[in-house]
């Protein structure tokens, strides 16, 4: 019996797997990316603080400071190929009281040393008249020119379109279940949706990945622990924060930041605990608590009220040592061909900075495979360019106008708190990956994300999943099979 | 058989709550009541418990899919799960006016249930 | 590119949009439109299905769609003119309306009178920092109540209900009438939010367990709601240990509260009472920007239609007045006061040179429940002008005190007007 065959079997739509697919559909190559859930970029890639780090916090030396400063510079190009949102607005860590102030000193010296240009460090004075929401207990900051905001789930679902229009096969709700051996070769993959072939597998599985690679042999001592990250968002109406913040790290974790957002918003957060389930993003009322204690350091004057939704995330946090000789450090990123088996590429412990380095680890990948002596030749047709689809809100009256005219279906509203219109959910189910759940909506158009979280929008999104895919309502789901919206129509039960 | 049996009033908002001695559905006493209504309703309550139902019937070719109905007086209480279940196999035909009769003398009790609205074809 | 001048523009057709459109043409405002956003008039009361509408207004017991459908067809009548499945987009200070449709497309018309009608919204999850996961299952019980009685779906088979708010007991009947189960009630505060009639008839009637001074600590669920876990609270709502309990369902519903929906008349510059979450009002129900009125649950939540369809009525009359130039701004508003026990007085000032014979009505909520009778009093500096005998009050529901002629001379020396209540 054959199977399907590629060259590329990329397990895992997430930003990396996404970019890494698309970075490879430059080529002549038949490749696969497959993901468990019922859209791309659902895991970490949907739930992190959305910021492309400057990378004056990783340890110098390790493959994260290396990959994030590479990474970082490639953003501009690449929002102007996937046309999503990116500012490279300057980030900020700010110093509370007089101690901290050395440690700012500190980080600066460490990202002279990573090579991280445009780094200075401002007076609390001017922190302020830059962030008059700032504590008056701020001793200084430190001013990375180059860090910046982007839209996460933007990104990925760009990064994922741009490597489908070039030739990319997508399939979702696909499940890894095992490699397939020949001897020490990799032949293909197993997954719940059948066997497929390929000459290469990547591994970018995020909190998945130990589980992945040890499927081949790869790295027994390799092991991830999930470090959940608790975020709050608040009322853009409400919060002035214009700026992204970090407080001095501590050596878990960044800290909780208090960061404004390409949407607007204000987001507070993450924390950082380690949580058993590896799909365990709830929120608790004690991490709530902490995020909000650590804002109010930097942000005293932020109200409770104005927090209008919650969500955590996980990070993929890895045991892998830097191989750099004298770098003592043992959490970095596992970016590599390994020599114990043929056919994969093995990526582990991306966690932060893994959204800011994405860019950089695709282009990695795509080097290794060239040191391996895998032929790389170019498609003539690439076409690194991914279309913008129109975004109602941002545009002008006078685009508006024409926008609903072209197509009245924008002249409907669906969300109201967030301005998103039918013609956009639309255009989103039928785009080259189509958004077929609530959340998958949801991610792409901002919709239900404002301040009545979907209380008004819901009914309307129903009924348009209903009539664009041509299913029930019943079937609708929130984000795939299991998660259905609605139970059963009503005059019709069992036992009645 | 004598029992007591507590209650809370609805005849204003008030809510008082009434404890009522009675031998299966006649009144003996009444205690707890701020006002006469409280007596009626407590009689009312133990001898004939009604109430305003309102509930929706399926639609074939209106603009939505069901029309809200609603009872023209209170209806007994034994039996609503009686009334529900009739007025689930009802499907009417598009258009539906407002007051439109669905059940006229439902199950013999003399309330009719009717459409609350107005409802066109689609 | 603007259309034309409107007289008055109504956005909302709920009861609220539909008495003060009906009002202001009744007053003489020829061109009076309606600008709804959804498909047909009536507003949530088309999803009310339930009865207790139209008790003061008609001396009738009405379901909410029948209620409606009165002022629908007046409005039709009147030749009132409405634009439906329209939304405002903004809204200027000078009463320019940026509106859009899928039939008339993206435009703007100007407005001599504005009377904001967009009611409420209801409290969220996330509002209330409910932990937990992320479930399928989750939803505002007038979300709920939509599906059910509007699209004819159930979105779940077995609830828990968090919240005593009158909707969530009208859904807890609603859904038993369905077929459903619903296994409890959690009302947070030591007594009921809503009215004690829908306790008796929606929860006592199917013996659906009301558990007070409890609430939801946790959701638990993948990808659907399994379960919640819920747990008995202090008066400063900490848990109780020992108390948690969990209780497996498919859906949450959420009767947590109504918030004035103003993020329109933010917009226009119309300033926003943080105690009632909707606009500072005067007797008249104008806002603070000359020309722009509000009315119903968009200025403070009511519990009775009726009087949602009284406000609405005085609004639509007072704008009105306004497209046609006759009447000048008051020139020594009098405000009114919250005192003792009371949360928030409506209207915040009144004009002493422009009472009526109808009287004022300030609508009152308070602080705290007291069942045993009290007098709402109303205060200037020493002299008490008007009381109301209640027999008790609770913050679930309002107090209407009515300062009728024999007061109004008291009104009209007075600087502001301060409401208490009072242990009789």
């Amino acid at each position: 019996m054959t199977v399907p065959q590629y060259d590329f079997i990329i397990i895992g739509a997430g930003v990396v797997g996404s970019l890494v697919a698309r970075a490879l559909s430059r080529y002549q190559l038949d490749i696969l990316l497959i993901d468990k859930a019922s859209d791309v970029g659902t895991a970490t890639s949907a739930a992190n603080t959305a910021i492309v780090h400057a990378g004056y916090d990783p340890v110098p030396g390790s493959l994260k400071a290396t990959m994030n400063v590479a990474g970082s510079l490639m953003w501009d190009s690449l929002a102007d190929e996937l046309n999503f949102a990116f500012e490279r607005c300057g980030d900020y860590v700010v110093a509370v009281g007089a101690d901290e102030l050395a440690r700012l000193d500190e980080l600066l010296d460490r990202g002279r040393r990573n090579g991280v240009q445009g780094l200075h460090i401002i007076s609390g004075e001017e922190m302020h008249r830059r962030e008059p929401e700032i504590s008056s207990q701020v001793s200084g900051a430190l001013f990375a020119s180059t860090g910046g905001i982007c839209d996460p789930f933007a990104v990925t679902v760009a990064a994922a379109e741009n490597a489908v229009m070039n030739g990319t096969h997508l399939m979702l709700e696909t499940t890894f279940q095992d490699f397939v051996l020949e001897g020490r070769r990799i032949v293909g993959v197993e997954t719940d949706r059948g066997a497929f072939g390929c000459r290469w597998a990547v591994n970018a599985t995020g909190v998945y990945a130990d589980e992945v690679m040890h499927r081949a042999g790869v790295r027994p001592e390799f092991t991830i622990t999930p470090r959940r990250g608790e975020y709050l968002i608040l009322d853009k109406a409400e919060v002035t924060i214009s700026n992204v913040m970090f407080p001095v790290p501590t050596r878990l974790s960044k800290g909780i930041l208090v960061t404004t957002t390409t949407h607007g918003n204000t987001i507070i957060g993450p924390n950082s605990h380690e949580v058993e389930d590896r799909d365990d993003t709830s929120i608790t009322s004690d991490g709530i608590q902490e995020i909000w204690d650590g804002a109010l350091k930097l942000a005293p004057g932020l109200h409770q009220r104005s927090i209008i939704a919650t969500f955590a995330g996980l990070r993929a946090t890895g045991n892998a040592r830097c191989e750099t000789p004298g770098v003592d450090y043992g959490h970095d990123f596992v970016i590599e061909i390994p020599d114990t088996i043929d056919g994969l590429v093995n990526l582990g412990g991306i966690e932060s900075p893994g959204l800011s380095a994405a860019p950089a680890i695709a282009q990695r990948v795509v080097a290794l495979l060239r040191d391996r002596g895998e032929p790389l030749t170019e498609r003539s047709n690439w076409n690194p360019i991914r279309p913008a689809r129109p975004c109602f809100r941002n545009l002008s009256p006078a685009q508006r106008r024409r926008l609903v005219e072209s197509d009245p279906r924008y002249g409907r509203i669906v969300c109201r708190c967030e301005t998103v219109m039918e013609g956009e959910i639309v255009a989103e189910i039928h785009a080259p990956i189509p958004a077929t759940t609530y959340d998958a909506i949801k991610r792409r158009t901002w919709l239900g994300t404002g301040r009545c979280q979907g209380s008004f929008d819901t009914p309307r999104v129903v009924e348009i999943l209903a009539r664009e895919l041509g299913i029930s309502p019943l079937e609708v789901s929130k984000k795939g099979p299991g998660s259905e919206l609605l139970a059963r129509p009503t005059k019709v039960w069992e036992g009645a | 058989m004598v029992e007591k049996t507590n209650l809370i009033c609805v005849s204003c908002p008030m809510g008082c709550t009434l404890e009522v001695t009675h031998d299966g559905k006649t009144v003996l006493e009444t205690t707890g009541n701020t006002c006469k209504r409280g007596l009626s309703y407590a009689k009312a309550e133990i001898s004939d418990p009604r109430r305003m139902i309102a509930t929706t019937v399926r639609v074939r070719g209106g603009e939505h899919p069901l029309v809200p109905v609603y009872t023209t007086a209170p209806f007994p209480k034994p039996r609503i799960r009686e009334l529900l279940d009739q007025l689930r196999a009802i499907e009417l035909d598009a258009p539906v006016q407002l007051d439109q009769p669905v059940l006229t003398n439902a199950l013999g009790t003399g309330v009719d249930v009717r459409a609350s609205r107005k409802l066109a074809a689609a | 590119m603007t259309q034309r001048t409107h007289d008055v523009v109504v956005i909302g057709s709920g009861p609220g949009g539909l008495a003060a459109a009906i009002a202001a043409r009744q007053a003489g405002a020829e061109d009076v439109l309606i600008i709804e956003r959804g498909l047909e008039m009536g507003g949530i009361l088309l999803q009310c299905i339930h009865h207790g509408f139209g008790t003061q207004t008609f001396q009738e017991d009405l379901p909410g769609p029948a209620y409606a459908q009165r002022f629908v067809d007046e409005a039709r009548e009147l030749g009132i003119q409405a634009m439906l499945d329209t939304m405002v987009l903004d809204i200027t200070r000078d009463r320019r309306i940026t509106v859009t449709s899928q039939e008339s497309g993206f435009l703007e018309l100007d407005a001599r009178a504005i009377v904001l009608a967009m009611g409420c919204r209801e409290r969220t999850r996330a509002q209330i920092r409910l932990p937990g996961s992320r479930p399928a299952g989750v939803y505002t019980a007038g979300t709920a109540q939509r599906f059910v009685n509007v699209e004819g779906y159930m979105p779940g088979r077995r609830f828990v209900i968090l919240g005593s708010g009158d909707i969530g007991m009208i859904m807890a009947r609603r859904l038993t009438f369905e077929g459903a189960q619903v296994e409890r009630v959690l009302e947070i505060m030591p007594y009921l939010s809503g009215l004690m009639r829908n306790y008796v008839q929606c929860l006592l009637d199917f013996d659906i367990p009301l558990q007070l001074r409890h609430t939801v600590s946790r959701i638990v669920g993948q990808r659907r709601v399994e379960a919640v876990e819920t747990v008995a609270v202090d008066e400063r709502w900490a848990p109780i240990p020992g108390t948690q309990e969990t209780i497996p369902c498919d859906t949450l519903l959420l009767s947590v509260g109504l918030i004035p929906e103003n993020e329109l008349s933010r917009k226009a510059g119309v300033a926003i009472d943080p105690v009632t979450g909707g606009p500072f009002v005067d007797d008249g129900f104008q806002t603070n920007v000359p020309g722009i009125f509000a009315a119903g649950n968009v200025v403070h939540v009511y519990d009775l239609v009726d009087w949602v369809t009284e406000a609405g009525t005085t609004a639509g009359r007072r704008a009105a007045a306004h497209a046609l130039a006759q009447r000048r701004p008051a020139r020594n508003p009098v405000q009114t006061r919250a005192g003792d026990n009371i949360r928030y007085v409506v209207p915040h000032t009144i004009d002493p040179e422009a009472l009526t014979e109808e009287g004022v009505r300030l609508q009152v909520r308070v602080r705290q429940p007291i069942e045993k009778p009290v007098w709402v009093e109303v205060w200037t500096g020493e002299e008490r002008i008007t009381r109301s005998a209640e027999r008790y009050v609770r913050p679930g529901e309002m107090v209407t005190v009515i300062l009728a002629q024999k007061a109004y001379d008291a009104v009209r020396k007075a600087q502001e007007l301060t409401v208490r209540v009072v242990e009789r």
